[in-house]
């Protein structure tokens, strides 16, 4: 067979897993591989001009950032709201904006179906986690899982807990931004690999959480009024109401009526509770994600960031249904300036995920083009400054500073060496984005949730909420909830098939993620291992346990509560 | 001094009533969430033909949808319900449970 048969039978065994597994929950947020477009000035000019900005709120954040505290969580003094436009913005990818309404434009219903389970894991941090998390940590969430446990076993699981998760994540957003720069800016792969690799890290160097925090802010606030303006112009023809909007896609798309009903996405209800379980407790697990919970004043701020990043987040993902069944019905129109070769068979110029892209050609001409691109990319460097932020933390604070150096470090020692690791992250952030250019990253993304959810959060849980949890029971039900979640995740059709192209039904493992299994492993072992566990610091640890309670339901002794 | 308050608020029994209150709480939010969502999965798996039904006679919008944006909305406004009561009810409780042993 020839190469190019292969590629193609590849994609199309690919395909059929997808629809067949329900895997295309999981991997629908990618980007995939694209062609290069001709070069786009103006989402150039737009996207420097946001460098810019940036990189001038930078300059002012380094003056404010002198101390560890400043640098890992902005000196704890973000508002609950803008602190919820913060997560909110780590949360919106780019994979989420043009993988999300690329879905919705192709199979309508199931894109919605996709973004609810991306969405429902914020109630659950906001009841359960939110000022407990705040109450009880001062960095990184490894204070809070260890602040009644032995320092050195727990920090070295955390932190490597957290590296695995940022590694992943990492990948996805730099192949990302490599595929995105070509269909975009029409600039080369690797332009975009460096790009982000260099901006990232001076927002991070210099600025720390403030620089990163206020990028964020920036960001998301241009994504929401981008895709707010989209969505308006949309439903204007169709005088606001949706009923006519659905009613002409389902009348010009190739599926008619079938894109009103749920399709493919979801048939197998063990991989569909799976991949729920994985979004919705892999959010609570998530490095970046819970490290903004230690930028606010105290617990009220705290939850009031959850509430606002549930509201942006679910306003986002409403948004990006209107948008993707808008270019439903408006690129049909043209076909000559959206699809390959004026076809409308052929797909959409730069893949079925550049559907909003084309959009905002369709209702705003070049410049919103060019201001679509822009934040589209501006979110990858975004979501990379954040990503490397924590993975620095983990590092210097729990590696360094708690496991290393016993917590005898000063801070501005631990700072340099947070510094440092920024670098060398930065520098094996750059090497990912080239050597995982040719492969099919669709499940990095996954795989981070299910490692968030398998190894962090029972970790994270247990420690708060159970009196009887020790130290061996976490860092053991932890650990195998880490090389669970990544092996199954290897053996599943999403990875052992498409990705690694093992022929198909080869996938010891059938289902589209592991955390059903995984996360309840976790939970099972830690549980039983602090049972068993009769030693003397187990038996301190648990007499730890009605302090600790004081502290994380009233947030008395709080770290930062008092100096504001 | 820490260690004094940390003892008055545990033996405090009002403390004890706060923190089963607001753990009874959380967790009935949280089941209300995963009923909602899990519930809205499980009828895509097993009820189809339900979720494509259309809202009216002649109409082109199918159930799924508003009920889909519905679970987006329940996830918002759930949300905000448990965050007012925890930022005044709560929080108030709290309060005064840490003056009475700082006294």
């Amino acid at each position: 067979m020839s190469t190019a048969l292969k590629k193609i039978s590849a994609a199309v065994a690919a395909l059929t897993v997808v629809g067949a597994a329900g895997a295309a929950l999981a991997a629908g947020a990618d980007l995939g591989q694209t062609t290069k477009e001709a070069t786009n000035w103006t989402a150039i000019a737009m996207f420097a001009a946001f460098v810019g900005l940036t990189l001038w709120i930078t300059k002012w954040a380094a003056s404010q950032t002198k101390s560890a505290s400043d640098f890992y969580t902005a000196g704890g003094g973000i508002t609950g709201f803008q602190n919820g436009l913060a997560i909110a913005g780590d949360y919106m990818s780019a994979a989420s904006f043009l993988g999300i309404s690329g879905l919705v434009f192709a199979s309508g219903f199931d894109g919605l179906i996709f973004s609810i389970g991306w969405l429902v894991g914020w109630p659950v941090i906001t009841f359960l986690m939110a000022e407990r998390l705040r109450n009880l940590g001062k960095y990184t969430f490894a204070d809070v899982a260890s602040y009644r446990f032995a320092q050195t076993p727990l920090r070295t699981f955390a932190a490597t807990g957290t590296l695995v998760v940022v590694a992943f994540y990492l990948i996805a957003q730099m192949v990302g931004a490599g595929q995105l720069i070509k269909v975009l800016f029409g600039l080369e792969y690797i332009y975009a690999v460096a790009l982000v690799g260099v901006i990232m890290m001076l927002y991070v160097l210099f600025g720390g959480m403030t620089a990163t925090t206020w990028v964020q802010i920036i960001k998301a606030v241009m994504l929401l009024s981008g895709a707010t303006f989209m969505a308006v112009m949309v439903l204007l023809q169709f005088g606001f109401s949706p009923e006519a909007l659905f009613a002409k896609a389902v009348e010009v798309h190739a599926k008619k009526d079938a894109i009103m009903s749920p399709g493919a996405l979801i048939n197998d209800p063990v991989s569909a509770i799976s991949v729920g379980m994985a979004l919705m407790f892999g959010t609570a697990g998530l490095p970046h994600i819970l490290m903004r919970f230690f930028t606010v004043p105290n617990a009220k701020e705290a939850r009031k960031s959850v509430a606002w990043a549930t509201t942006w987040i679910g306003y986002f993902y409403i948004l990006t249904f209107i948008i993707g069944f808008g270019a439903v019905v408006m690129l049909i129109q043209d076909p000559a300036a959206y699809y390959v070769n004026g076809e409308i068979a052929k797909g959409l110029k730069g893949g079925g995920n550049m559907a909003a892209v084309h959009l905002a050609n369709a209702v705003g001409g070049n410049i919103f083009l060019g201001f679509i691109s822009a934040v589209a990319f501006a979110t990858i460097l975004a979501v990379v400054a954040g990503l490397t932020l924590s993975g620095a933390s983990a590092v210097s604070h729990d590696l360094y500073a708690s496991v290393w150096r016993h917590g005898n470090a000063d801070s501005a020692t631990e700072l340099r060496v947070s510094k440092i690791t920024t670098i060398i992250l930065g520098i094996v952030a750059v090497l990912l984005g080239i050597i995982f250019e040719k492969q099919n990253v669709a499940f990095m993304v996954m795989l981070a949730f299910s490692v968030a959810c398998s190894a962090n959060f029972p970790v994270l849980f247990m420690s708060v909420l159970w009196k009887d949890c020790t130290t061996k029971g976490a860092v053991a039900g932890g650990t195998v909830g880490l090389i669970l979640s990544v092996v199954l995740t290897i053996v599943s059709p999403g990875v052992w098939e498409a990705a690694l192209g093992n022929p198909k039904g080869s996938a010891m493992f059938p289902y589209a993620s592991p955390a059903l299994f995984s996360m309840t492993a976790a939970f099972a072992v830690i549980w039983l291992v602090s049972l068993m566990d009769r030693s003397a610091q187990a038996q301190k640890e648990r007499e730890l346990f009605p302090d600790q309670l004081v502290r994380s339901e009233t947030g008395v002794g709080a770290s930062g509560a008092s100096g504001h | 001094m820490a260690q004094e308050t940390y003892e008055r608020i545990r033996s405090n029994p009002k403390f004890q009533e706060f923190v089963s209150k607001r753990n009874s709480y959380s967790i009935v939010m949280s089941i209300l969430m995963i009923i909602a969502y899990y519930g809205y999965i499980l009828l895509i798996a097993f009820n189809k033909p339900f979720l494509a039904t259309k809202l009216s006679a002649g109409a082109v919008t199918s159930v799924g949808i508003p009920m889909g944006v519905g679970v987006i909305l329940f996830t918002i406004i759930l949300t905000w319900i448990y965050v007012r009561r925890a930022n005044t009810e709560f929080d108030t409780e709290a309060e005064q449970i840490i003056s009475e042993a700082q006294k």
